[in-house]
């Protein structure tokens, strides 16, 4: 669809056993700042079944309306019926922008859609906003998080994008606030070829690193596995957790979930300590939004000291020891 | 069975800088390899032509050296490879990307599988795998850290935000994998010997029978308006200074001046 019939900017509001994931909430905050500058409205789009329930908080959230379809067949998320769906409502009421948090589903979904469309998708976004020239750019990060890239979909609507969570902030809720809600009739056929054969909550140990306070991170520079036992010491010393660069979950050494940053996960904590970490793109738009930044690293031009107000140029094997033996001492 | 695998040359993405006049990618001395989460792709179709039997296709789209990764994927174990290769592919987005590859698939025809890593490194979109699905109109399971073929239908496990799920997709299917999915084999001496014998083939558009406006630059809506260096805001950095000790007093008297003791 053309540029000139396209209107709204849309949230897919992704619902999971009928409890909303919290990144379309940030999502809808981020939607509302584009709406200041376009002046489109900001939609929350929400498919499942018994789910109609979730619109009055997305308009507590922000969203001017909110359309609900629903049905059994889409009850758990599955990409074939969820794309047609989402798909015929894209052309019913044609919204310009059409934001999709880059979650499993998310991610699942949102090109298939794309494909249908015939449009363009960004993926991972990390900021949203207009260019010089008043284009909708998404900012990524890309070749590894070394450069950011400026994405536009100059043509064609509506412009796709997944962002990643805890990128921005939700607003608080407001109750009481007013909004539309749309209930749209759907039909849809269950996906014969593709079936949930169980489903097992993960069990997370200790608080997840984006919710954690206080982090202690270690990267490429830990020398060998047994020393993150120090950096786990540390962290429970001062009250937080274990946070790691890439690498070291490429080297199996530690959980995805445990990782910052672009591939990984986005932190904003009041405190973070990163050790043996050189600070890649793709690391610092995953923590550069930490109130103090601490950093031990021997290399003294390593890039995270551009953005650490506290730093150790020396070896961590010598410092992290002396550390705590000097908490320990004080307590 | 037949699996068919999808591979990509990306650069050694710590090498990419820009270059600071003109500002665009300095690929000089950029070394290209494959695509580290399509090696996990090859291996898993490996093990299920070990487990079951089957035939293993491995393609790619880019310039011509990106024979090199199809050479390494031979090597690897797979049979047979195909290079997507045309100008007219240049400059692909994901959507037109999927196309060309789906446009591919078709052609080599009787596919029971398909797998993909589940980005690549440069672009780290993850679509291109879904979007191949959707222009095949086929399943799709995406983010597998496991992969089994039972009674026709491909058996997955996937993480999302808050559970485990096994899932499963009737065949043909397509898949993306994790790394935790495996642990990719390295090529044997012999492995890379019998790699030359093996059958490689070099497609264009035509060949494809692909409509050239909906592949490269003319069939991407999005683009790419600007690559740049994240500027930071530099902040003053106090530097504790000293022998261990010393450093370690310092750091834990701004530990308790942020209240985290």
């Amino acid at each position: 669809m053309t540029k000139n019939e396209a209107n709204g900017i849309w949230v897919f509001a992704e619902q999971r056993n009928g409890v909303l994931d919290k990144t379309p909430l940030e999502l809808i905050a981020k939607a509302l700042e584009l709406k200041e500058t376009i002046g489109e409205e900001v939609t929350a789009v929400l498919m499942g079944q018994d789910v109609a329930g979730l619109a009055d908080s997305l308009i507590a959230y922000g969203a001017d309306k909110v359309i609900v379809a629903e049905h059994a067949n889409l009850k758990v998320y599955s990409a074939r019926p969820y794309q047609k769906v989402a798909v015929e409502l894209v052309n019913k009421y044609k919204p310009s922008i059409f934001i999709f948090p880059a979650t499993a589903q998310g991610r699942d979904l949102a090109p298939r859609v794309m494909c249908t469309l015939g449009t363009g998708l960004t993926a991972d976004a990390v900021d949203l906003g207009f260019d010089d020239e008043g284009a909708f750019v998404q900012t990524t990060p890309a070749f590894g998080g070394s450069l950011l890239a400026h994405i536009a979909i100059p043509e064609l609507r509506p412009q796709m994008v997944t962002v990643r969570a805890h990128v921005f902030d939700a607003r608080e809720p407001d109750f009481s606030r007013k909004g539309e809600v749309i209930v749209e009739t759907v039909e849809v056929d269950a996906d014969p070829d593709y079936e949930v054969l169980s489903v097992e909550p993960i069990v997370k140990n200790g608080v997840a690193i984006h919710e954690a306070e206080v982090l202690v991170a270690g990267g490429r520079g830990i020398k060998n596995e047994e020393d993150l036992a120090q950096l786990r010491e540390l962290a429970s010393l001062i009250g937080g957790e274990l946070a790691c660069s890439r690498p070291l979950v490429d080297d199996g050494w530690l959980d995805h979930s445990l990782q910052i940053g672009q591939s990984g996960t986005t932190v904003k904590p009041k405190f973070i300590l990163n050790i043996g970490i050189s600070g890649s793109v793709q690391y610092m738009v995953g923590m550069q939004k930490a109130q103090t930044i601490a950093t031990i690293n021997t290399y003294d031009r390593a890039e995270l000291f551009d953005i650490t107000q506290y730093g150790v140029v020396a070896d961590y094997a010598k410092i992290v020891p002396a550390i705590i033996d000097e908490i320990k001492a004080r307590k | 069975m037949k699996i068919l695998v999808f591979v990509k040359q990306v650069p050694d993405t710590t090498d990419v800088k820009l270059d600071p006049k003109t500002g665009n990618l300095n690929r000089e001395g950029v070394v290209s390899m494959m695509n580290p989460l399509d090696a996990n792709g090859i291996e898993a179709a490996l093990q299920l032509k070990e487990k079951y039997g089957a035939t293993v296709d491995v393609v790619s789209m880019g310039p011509p050296q990106a024979m090199d990764v199809l050479k390494k994927a031979l090597a690897m174990g797979c049979d047979e490879a195909f290079l997507l290769s045309d100008r007219v592919f240049g400059g692909a987005d994901t959507l037109a990307t999927g196309y060309t590859l789906a446009k591919a698939a078709e052609k080599i025809g009787d596919y029971d599988l398909l797998i993909f890593g589940r980005h690549a490194s440069d672009g780290e979109t993850a679509q291109t795998g879904p979007v191949t699905a959707a222009f095949l109109g086929v399943p799709q399971i995406s983010l597998a850290k496991s992969l089994d073929v039972q009674d026709g239908w491909a058996v997955c496990t996937r993480d999302t935000e808050d559970a485990t799920e096994t899932v499963r997709a009737k065949l043909p299917a397509l898949v993306t994998v994790c790394a935790e999915i495996n642990t990719p084999r390295y090529a044997s001496g012999k492995g890379i010997i019998q790699a030359m014998k093996k059958p490689r083939t070099t497609w264009n558009h035509e060949d494809l029978g692909a409509d050239p406006a909906k592949c490269g630059i003319p069939g991407s809506p999005s683009e790419t308006k600007r690559l740049f260096e994240p500027k930071h805001e530099k902040v003053d950095t106090v530097i504790f200074k000293g022998e261990p000790e010393e450093i370690a007093k310092q750091f834990v008297d701004m530990l308790e001046a942020q209240h985290l003791l």
